[in-house]
């Protein structure tokens, strides 16, 4: 009897999990991705957008062009998910019957979620850089702009990518200084962490980067709404910081669809078992990606390390066998500093970000936690190796699923 | 690195979080409130019961998980717990510095 794989989304995750599959399973598993888009974004490219790196285009293909033969894509949006029933109900009332079901429906941006973010001035002095429309407004707002005070801020963790935020200021510096206008620009990196990140030892090399490119940043700060008219952003504590654009990274939110289906978390992340990838809604119900509630960043290196782990452990379901408790939290991530630089950092659930090299020990030719040129490269090229490799869920070379420790300085 | 606190020694991260969630007790907590200049009340420790009850179930917690449990409101966490409410309650609970912060 045919027996169906149905995947929720055909973003980073969703279409490297059906390519992944269609590859695994034999001809007696029909599987099909669902999503409501007809175009793919390459989202790392947005981070460019904004300074004229890429052009929009460069960074937008069709989804069919990376869904596998085999593998049926339906468009539509998804109403609900009916887990008790093993089906799935489109807007239009069609259903889909699933003996396994993928959640791939990723995270977005909530700016409604700020009091006063949303507005007039949404897109003119308020922008967004993780939405294509954001990137280009606030590009074509920077190709006019004489100068001022550019406000950077993260409303709230966990976000899409954490390290983009610090990503933008970089950049914004070394486009400023590109464009002679740099003494005519104040940054301002304002943010709820306590530090530029998280993790202690990136966190002083970044704290170190921001100072030395004159980047002010304002730690443990919680924005509580925007005033667009008197363009000022004021925190839970009563702080103020005014602005003449503010570039927001606002509230992140899984998809409302687990809101509907009553089986998300308070911002509809799905629960997941942070080991498996099984989720904690029913035991035939997997979640991959940005859509999880696991303690990872939600990253695309994260997905891919994800996507290896979790078709060993659909296999074994299938089979009937035990599933594997093999994700460590693995995430690989480019840090652009400006100037044809960037940093790379690899960590996991436990082990933080350290210097060393990678991804052969002691030989490189990528340097962790370090700036160099190389790593830049590395980052460029990985537009390339996301469209012809990550997604269509090939092994990249050299990387595994799982964090190495080999090649890394540990102090202890 | 060993810390005394409320009499015994107990073991703590660099940044001064708990190792060992099994060697808190509430005289621990208020000592490490003392040290973020909080004074206990009741209302801290109800967020507080709240907290541990969602690390124990392996929840993990964010400031606007804590605004929507119905024990308080975002404006109140950040009144209890001035500057960084998630990560200040996460200490003087006794459970490791938040990981939503990835």
């Amino acid at each position: 009897m045919k027996k169906d794989i149905v995947i929720l989304g055909a973003g980073t995750a969703g279409t490297m999990m059906s390519n992944h599959l269609r590859r695994a399973l034999a001809d007696d598993w029909s599987i099909t991705v669902i999503d409501q888009r007809t175009e793919h974004h390459y989202q790392p490219g947005y981070l460019f957008v904004p300074f004229g790196v890429y052009e929009p285009e460069e960074i937008v293909k069709p989804i069919e062009k990376f869904i596998p033969h085999g593998v049926d894509l339906v468009l539509g949006e998804i109403d609900r998910i009916y887990p008790d029933h093993d089906k799935v109900v489109m807007g239009d009332g069609k259903e889909y019957n699933y003996d396994i079901l993928i959640i791939a429906t990723g995270t977005n941006i909530a700016p409604e979620e700020i009091e006063g973010m949303m507005g007039p001035h949404w897109h003119k002095d308020v922008f967004d850089f993780y939405t294509l429309e954001g990137a280009v407004a606030l590009r074509d707002k920077l190709r006019k702009w004489e100068g001022g005070k550019m406000v950077i801020n993260i409303a709230e963790m966990p976000i899409k990518c954490p390290v983009a935020p610090l990503e933008l200021a970089f950049l914004a510096d070394a486009y400023f200084e590109h464009r002679g206008m740099r003494d005519k620009v104040e940054l301002v990196f304002a943010t709820p962490m306590s530090g530029a990140f998280t993790k202690p030892k990136a966190t002083e090399k970044l704290d170190y980067l921001l100072k030395e490119k004159n980047i002010k940043i304002v730690p443990d700060f919680n924005i509580m709404s925007v005033d667009g008219e008197n363009k000022t952003i004021t925190d839970y504590g009563g702080e103020e910081i005014s602005y003449d654009i503010l570039v927001s990274v606002p509230t992140n939110k899984g998809s409302d669809l687990m809101e509907r289906s009553g089986i998300g978390d308070e911002i509809n992340y799905v629960p997941t078992d942070r080991g498996t990838l099984q989720t904690k809604v029913k035991e035939n119900i997997f979640a991959i990606g940005d859509a999880t509630n696991i303690p990872a960043s939600k990253a695309g290196s994260v997905a891919h390390f994800e996507g290896e782990i979790l078709l060993e452990n659909i296999l074994r379901y299938v089979k009937g066998e035990a599933l594997k408790e093999e994700f460590d939290g693995h995430a690989n991530c480019f840090i652009e500093t400006g100037h044809g630089k960037a940093l790379l950092i690899d960590f996991n659930y436990t082990h933080e970000p350290v210097t060393g090299t990678f991804p052969f020990p002691g030989v490189g030719p990528l340097s962790l936690l370090k700036e160099s040129r190389m790593n830049h490269m590395g980052k460029m090229a990985f537009k390339w190796i996301y469209w012809n490799m990550l997604i269509t869920g090939r092994h990249l070379p050299f990387v595994s699923a799982q964090m190495t420790e080999a090649g890394k300085v540990f102090d202890d | 690195m060993e810390k005394t606190m409320a009499g015994t020694a107990i073991r703590v991260t660099e940044e001064g979080y708990l190792e060992d969630f099994n060697q808190w007790s509430a005289e621990v907590g208020a000592e490490i409130a003392a040290e973020e200049g909080i004074t206990m009340t009741d209302e801290h420790w109800k967020v507080i019961d709240y907290i541990q009850d969602q690390y124990k179930n392996e929840v993990p917690l964010t400031i606007r998980k804590v605004g929507k449990s119905g024990v308080i409101d975002i404006k109140g966490f950040y009144a209890l717990f001035p500057g960084g409410p998630l990560k200040k309650a996460s200490r003087i609970s006794g459970i490791p510095k938040p990981v939503s912060c990835i």
